[in-house]
Formats: structure tokens, sequence, C-alpha cells
């Protein structure tokens, strides 16, 4: 198993390396085969227009049958984009990196997908729940079991990715 | 062997079967006196009479379940005319609702059939379909695979759907797209997920064309069951909302199937039976009639008709057993483990799988039904301890009623609420008291006397629960050490071997009587919580009904009435006690037969005892006969009486 994934972000990486990313997307490390970081910054007129961010993905080795970890980064200097979507800690609520994930994403897709969504937002501001969140959230963003509630923002539907939701559990604390 | 044995090996055998199956109707039916081994195949528990206090139920094995599932499937493949595995993805979708199924079917099978999974929307209903731009990117991906073939891939789906409108029951619809694909050498196919570009890769799909390799979908569809239990399992591409039918999932990851990821067959293996045992959960899930034995590791259903309405749990207390004893490893599918061969696997090894099949609350809570159980232990999470903190550490303020904990100071109290001043000894008014601050001599006085009469009325309720609780936990302790007794027992039944000429069969007296205190126990438990709640009214009716035991009353108290009403009499309380206090004795050699004697004779009394009680509680149930003194779900509301 742990060989399709290998192969799989090989092909990723040498697609990335020689086809180069998507606009606004930039590789920043790809040491192994375990995690990625990328900078992701929002083209044209937006809410986050000139800022950049740094997105972490972990991969494990049932990847891409089961979706990569994926957060944006919040140490050094790093800042998680103010998103009704996006907890202080880097945290992403994102059906496609919960119970929408198809293996037939990449990061690349994530990536793009991620960006649409801050293209999209309206008003900056943190999710609702984010100060209870935050303080009982597991380290790897998939333990919490997010609650899509489909209240979609509606840039993301055209994307068919539903990204809206209300609260967050996570299975740490329970 | 003397006949003092022939006579115990009797009644041993009598109620060992009527134990375990319940289908002894008469004391007199005495056929199977030979089989002490328990060899007697009483597999079928229902056969013969049932008692008041027992419920018709039946257990299933997971096959057996298989086999209801696959007559469902054969009825819906008949009435809708579909292929049987669509049959069962639109069974799984409909809940197992057959009836509901065949009516929207015939309403509208294209969109049950969209609904479910087994067909893609029409493309010309649905212009901005989720799945549309995925397979024109997968398609170019594959190269040489045309747009023209996913056009007739749509048109065919197209017709496929409609035709069952006209002929519903002569048109069987069939997938046929999830056959493995040929691997034409020119046609250079790459797997999507993991790049892999082998010729000699087999290729998967479903009616949406949307094209992977074997192992990305074994590994896939592991991962989705396995991991995620589930039984409806999508198409791997983003978006398509396909169901992978059994066939196909039989084809990836089935026993046939071959992979050539190293330990995947392993993987496979495991997913694919936990995919059976899944199907079986959802269909048991969804059928109310139905419930999985809750015990760990155990795969048995029980069916239990009379229980799936749950207004019936007001009438009846639905105890089942799905037949396996034992957990785990050494769980055992024997429904005859009467402890014959051998007397292996009693004690938490040979435990039966009892349990309630309308509530979670206990295994066994005869003779009370489920809600009161429920509210009872509710209630005893929530009261008992802090009830019995205030009875021993609070008084009330004889004015105001307020509950008022005295940490110090002397004895003239002042009521924190109402500045009612009294005497935390007589608890009179503290006006009458003058000067003496530390001593009360007026205890006898009227004014203390009648504030201590309120007082102890207020607190009537607080006893009234403590008293139905504190004998509630006896039994419950006891019942918890009922594992100590068992393994202690099984020792002196071993030593009893030795030191008397007994066989192992003939020791079995022992492990009887220990599950007979057991089982009467529970019951006993459970009858001091039917009390607690049961309304004076019912007194009225036992004098009417039970004028012979109305007679021997010796005083209006709830708990005697209810004791004489049920026949619990004190007798089979102290008949447990007795018992128990047998089989915790010391043995001596020489006092065998007599104690053996003794116990077997106790044994079936008690044993008779608590089948009174039981059909007797059971028949008020049925009659409506018990009132309760408060709202009880599914009862009607209680009159008011004053307590």
């Amino acid at each position: 198993m742990a060989s399709i994934a290998a192969r799989r972000l090989a092909k990723e990486l040498k697609e990335i390396q020689t086809e180069g990313c998507p606009v606004g997307i930039n590789l920043v490390k790809a040491d192994n085969f375990e995690l990625w970081w990328f900078t992701i910054e929002v083209m044209g007129e937006s809410q986050y227009k000139g800022e950049v961010y740094t997105l972490q993905f972990r991969f494990d080795g049932q990847y891409p049958i089961s979706s990569p970890a994926v957060q944006f980064v919040v140490t050094e200097g790093r800042q998680a984009p103010i998103h009704p979507h996006v907890y202080s800690n880097g945290h992403i609520c994102a059906s496609i990196l919960g119970n929408e994930w198809s293996p037939v994403l990449s990061v690349t897709a994530v990536c793009v997908t991620l960006q649409s969504m801050l293209a999209s937002c309206k008003k900056k501001e943190r999710p609702i729940d984010n100060d209870r969140y935050v303080r009982n959230a597991p380290d790897n963003p998939k333990k919490t079991q997010f609650h899509y509630d489909g209240k979609c923002c509606p840039a993301l539907i055209a994307y068919s990715i539903m990204t809206d939701m209300g609260s967050a559990i996570t299975d740490d604390t329970v | 062997m003397s006949s003092d044995y022939d006579y115990s090996d009797d009644d041993g055998d009598y109620y060992d079967e009527d134990m375990i199956d319940g289908t002894q109707d008469d004391y007199s039916d005495d056929d199977n006196m030979m089989d002490f081994g328990g060899d007697e195949d009483i597999k079928v528990p229902q056969k013969g009479k049932r008692k008041s206090y027992e419920v018709d139920y039946e257990s299933l094995s997971q096959s057996a379940v298989e086999k209801l599932i696959a007559e469902d499937v054969e009825y819906i493949y008949s009435v809708c005319g579909v292929d049987e595995s669509i049959a069962s993805l639109l069974l799984r979708h409909s809940k197992w609702n057959k009836e509901r199924l065949v009516e929207k079917y015939m309403d509208n099978p294209t969109s049950l059939l969209v609904a479910a999974g087994v067909t893609l929307p029409e493309p010309t209903s649905s212009p901005t379909q989720r799945s549309a731009p995925t397979s024109n990117n997968s398609s170019s991906r594959r190269t040489t695979r045309g747009a023209s073939r996913l056009l007739t891939t749509f048109g065919g789906s197209g017709s496929k759907t409609k035709s069952p409108i006209t002929s519903p029951t002569l048109t069987h619809y069939t997938p046929r797209s999830f056959k493995p694909k040929s691997s034409d050498p020119s046609d250079k196919f790459v797997c999507p997920i993991c790049f892999d570009d082998a010729p000699s890769l087999r290729t998967l799909s479903l009616d949406c064309e949307h094209t992977f390799c074997s192992n990305c979908w074994a590994a896939y569809l592991a991962s989705k069951i396995r991991d995620e239990s589930e039984h409806a399992v999508k198409c791997m591409a983003e978006g398509c909302s396909l169901v992978c039918p059994d066939p196909f999932i039989r084809t990836v990851i089935g026993p046939s199937a071959t992979s050539t990821e190293p330990g995947q067959e392993q993987e496979n293996a495991k997913a694919w039976s936990h995919f059976q045992e899944l199907l079986v959960r959802h269909y048991v899930a969804s059928n109310k009639r139905l419930k999985f034995c809750p015990y760990p590791g155990c795969t048995n259903t029980v069916s239990c008709p009379s229980a799936a309405d749950k207004s019936s749990l007001t009438t009846i207390v639905p105890t089942v057993s799905c037949g396996a004893r034992g957990i785990g490893d050494q769980m055992t599918q024997s429904q005859s483990a009467s402890g014959g061969s051998g007397g292996g696997g009693w004690g938490l090894a040979g435990k039966e799988h009892r349990f309630c099949f309308g509530c979670h609350v206990e295994a066994d809570h005869r003779p009370v039904v489920c809600p009161v159980a429920r509210m009872w232990l509710k209630k005893c999470r929530d009261d008992s301890e802090t009830a019995n903190w205030i009875k021993s550490n609070t008084k009330e303020c004889s004015h105001c009623q307020s509950t008022i904990e005295k940490n110090g100071g002397c004895n003239h109290m002042t009521c924190k609420k109402c500045k009612h001043e009294f005497c935390w000894v007589c608890m009179g008014p503290w006006s009458e008291h003058g000067t003496a601050w530390y001593s009360c001599n007026r205890y006898d006085e009227k004014a203390g006397v009648d504030a201590r009469d309120a007082q102890s009325r207020s607190r009537a309720s607080l006893e009234r629960y403590l008293h139905y609780y504190n004998r509630w936990a006896n039994h419950e302790q006891s019942a918890k050490l009922s594992l100590d007794l068992y393994a202690k027992t099984e020792k002196k039944m071993e030593d009893m071997q030795i030191t008397s000429s007994l066989t192992w069969i003939e020791v079995q007296f022992m492990k009887k009587a220990v599950e007979e205190v057991e089982r009467c126990r529970m019951t006993l438990k459970w009858t001091y919580a039917m009390a607690y709640y049961l309304a004076k009214g019912n007194e009225k009716d036992l004098f009417e009904d039970n004028q012979r035991y109305a007679l021997l009353l010796p005083s209006h108290s709830l708990i005697i009435h209810l004791r004489l009403h049920l026949r619990i009499p004190s007798d089979l309380e102290k008949a447990v006690e007795d018992l128990s206090e047998l089989l915790e004795g010391p043995i001596e050699p020489e006092n065998i037969p007599g104690l053996r004697q003794k116990v077997t004779d106790k044994t079936v009394y008690v044993q008779k005892r608590n089948e009174i009680v039981l059909e007797d509680t059971a028949k008020g149930f049925m009659e409506g006969r018990w009132k309760w003194n408060v709202v009880v779900e599914g009862f009607d509301e209680p009159e008011k009486v004053e307590y």
C-alpha cells in the first residue's frame, strides 16, 4: 500500500516540477513523501489580496485512498488566513478533506480548491466556535470530525465541494 | 445409587431443561430424564407452551439473516424486475422497507435508481452534473477511450432505466460495465490514482466509466469497508454518485480476487467478510423485529416480533437469548450447554447471551417493564448517594422545610431562608427554650414532637426510596459477586468428586443451585424497583383479586401487600438466602448426600417461587393491573395519591 502512496506522490511531484504549480501556488518543500509545504496566494481582487499563506500536507501510507492531512502553517511567523472555515490553529473545515475526499483528487487539486475557497470569501472572520475548537483540537486535523452542514458559499458549489460548517467535533475530547 | 439420588437427578433434569429453553410446561414431563448430559437437541427454544413471562423469539445466525436478506432481494427481483445486485442496492437505499420500495419504484423507477446510486442521472435533466467534468477529464487521460464510448454509456443507461416503465417484470436490468476490461496493448491506460501504466494492469469501472486499476479499487473498497464501515461505497471519482454493487465488490475483493500487491489478499479477505457483516448489520438495524446480540464478538441476531412495537414494552418484558454462550474466543454456539459434558464453560465463559430486546439497561430486568426499569436506574444514578447523605447529615426547617446542614455551633438554629428559630435536638421552636444554649431538655414537649412528626413525614419519601434502594442494591451487589461464587462452587464440585463417590454429573446440582440463586436475585432485585413505583391503588385490587392473601394482611404497608400479592413472601427472599448459605458453607464429606438433597430441594423450591412471581407480574402487565405512582412512558397518567 505504501508503495502506491510513494509512486503516486513521486508522480505528482514530478508533474509539479516539470509543469509547475497553478498560478498563485508554489512548492516550498517536499523532501520526503510525508510532509509537503506550499505557499498559497489568492490572485486578483479578494479579501486576501497580497497575503501569502503556507499550506502543509501530511501523507500517510493510505494516500491517496485516504485524504492527506491538510492545514495552514501557523508557526515561524506564518499565519492562518482569517476565514469562516479556517481555525486559528490552521485547521480547515472543508468536506473534500473529509467525507468527500476522492482518490482522484491530487495535491494541486486541493490547493486550487482551497485557493478558491479563500477567493470566494466575502467577509474575513473566524469560525464561530473557533476558541472552543482550538482549545481541544487534536494535532492532526483528520482526527476531527467536522460537521458539514451544507450552508455553502455559492462559489464553492461550482467547485463541487461543500465546505460550510457549523460546529466541529473533535473525537479526542469524546 | 440410592433412590434419593434418582429422585434428585430427575429434579435436576427438569429444572435444568426448563432454565435453558423454557420448553417445560409440566413437571411430570420427564422425557429427557436420560439426557442429563445435555446432548439433547433443544435448539428451538419456543417449542411447546411458553410461560406468561416469556416472549416468543428466535435466534438467528449470521447466515440465517443472510438468507432473510436473500429472500427480500428475491422478492424485489421478482416484483420490480431488476437484477439481484440492483435489488440489493435498492433495498439498502430504502432501509429494507420492501413495500415502500415497490411503491416508489412503480411511481418513478428512474429517480429511485438514481437516488440509490444504481444509475447515473440523465445528463439532459441535470446539465451541471458534477461527475461530467471529471469523466471528461479522466477520459482525456485515458487517451484512446473516446467520447463516443462515453456517449454510448450514457445513452445505454438512459434506455435501460426507461425500459422497466414499459414492462417492469420482463426487463431485467443488468449492469454490464464492471466486467474487467480487456487490456488492449494499444490502449495505454494510466491509473489516475496510482499512476501505474503497466500493460498487465487490470482495470475496472462502474457504469460511469470512471476507470481505475484493480489494486486501487481493492485498496479503496477495503478502506471504505473496514475503516468507515460503509456498505454503500461510491465510485472513486470525485462527485460520482454510483454505488458499487455487490458483484463488483466481489470481483474486486471477493474470495476469488487476486492481487499483485503483497498482503492485499489478506486485507481483501478481511474486508470481504466485514462487508458481509455490514450488510447483515444494516439489515438488522433497519428491521424493528430484529436485534443484534450485544455480547462482544457475537454475530447472532434475535428475532422477536412481539417486542418490535415500542408500545408492547408496557405489557411484556422481552428477555431473550441468542443461544450462544461465553465471550470472545471462548464463545460457543451450543444451545444445550447444560453443563453435562465435562462441566467446562460456565462462569463468565459459559454465560448465556441473555439480553433485553426492548432496552439496554440490563440483560434481564424481569419482572419489571423496560420504562420502569430505565426510570429506576436513572433515579438511582442521580439520587442514591445524595439521598443517603441528606438523610444522615441534614434536617429540615420545621417552618419552611428547607434542608439544613448543621456544621457547628450550638443547638439554636436560625433558618437562613425563613429566619425561623428552632432547636436542632428537638426541632421545636427556640422561643420555648429560654437560655438553654447547649442542652435541650424539651425533647418530649408537644411542640417538639409535632415538629418532628412533620419532619418525619417529609422525610418519609426519602426513607421510602432508600428502603427500596438498599434492598435493590444488596441484590445487585450479590449478583456482582456471583462470578466469585461460580469459581468457588466449581472448586467445591471438584473437591466433592474427590471426597465422595459422586461423579461429575452428579455434582452438577451445585452449579444449578448457583444459577438459580443468581436468577432469583435478579427477580428480587427488580421487584424492589417495581414496588417503589407501584401506586397505592394497587392495594385495592389486591384485596379484590386475592382475598386469600388479603386476609393474611397484617398491615397496610405497601411493600407487604406487594410481596404477598406477588407471593414473594419474604419467603423467596429467605429461601434464596438459605440456599446461598448452603452453597457458601463448608462441605463435610459425610454430609454430602444430605447436602445434595437439601440443595436440590431448595433449588426446586426457589425456582418455583421465582416462577410464580414472574408469572404473576407478567399477567398483571398483560391485564394492565399495575398502576404507577409516577408518569411512566406508555402508561396512563397516575391518579393523584397522597403518600
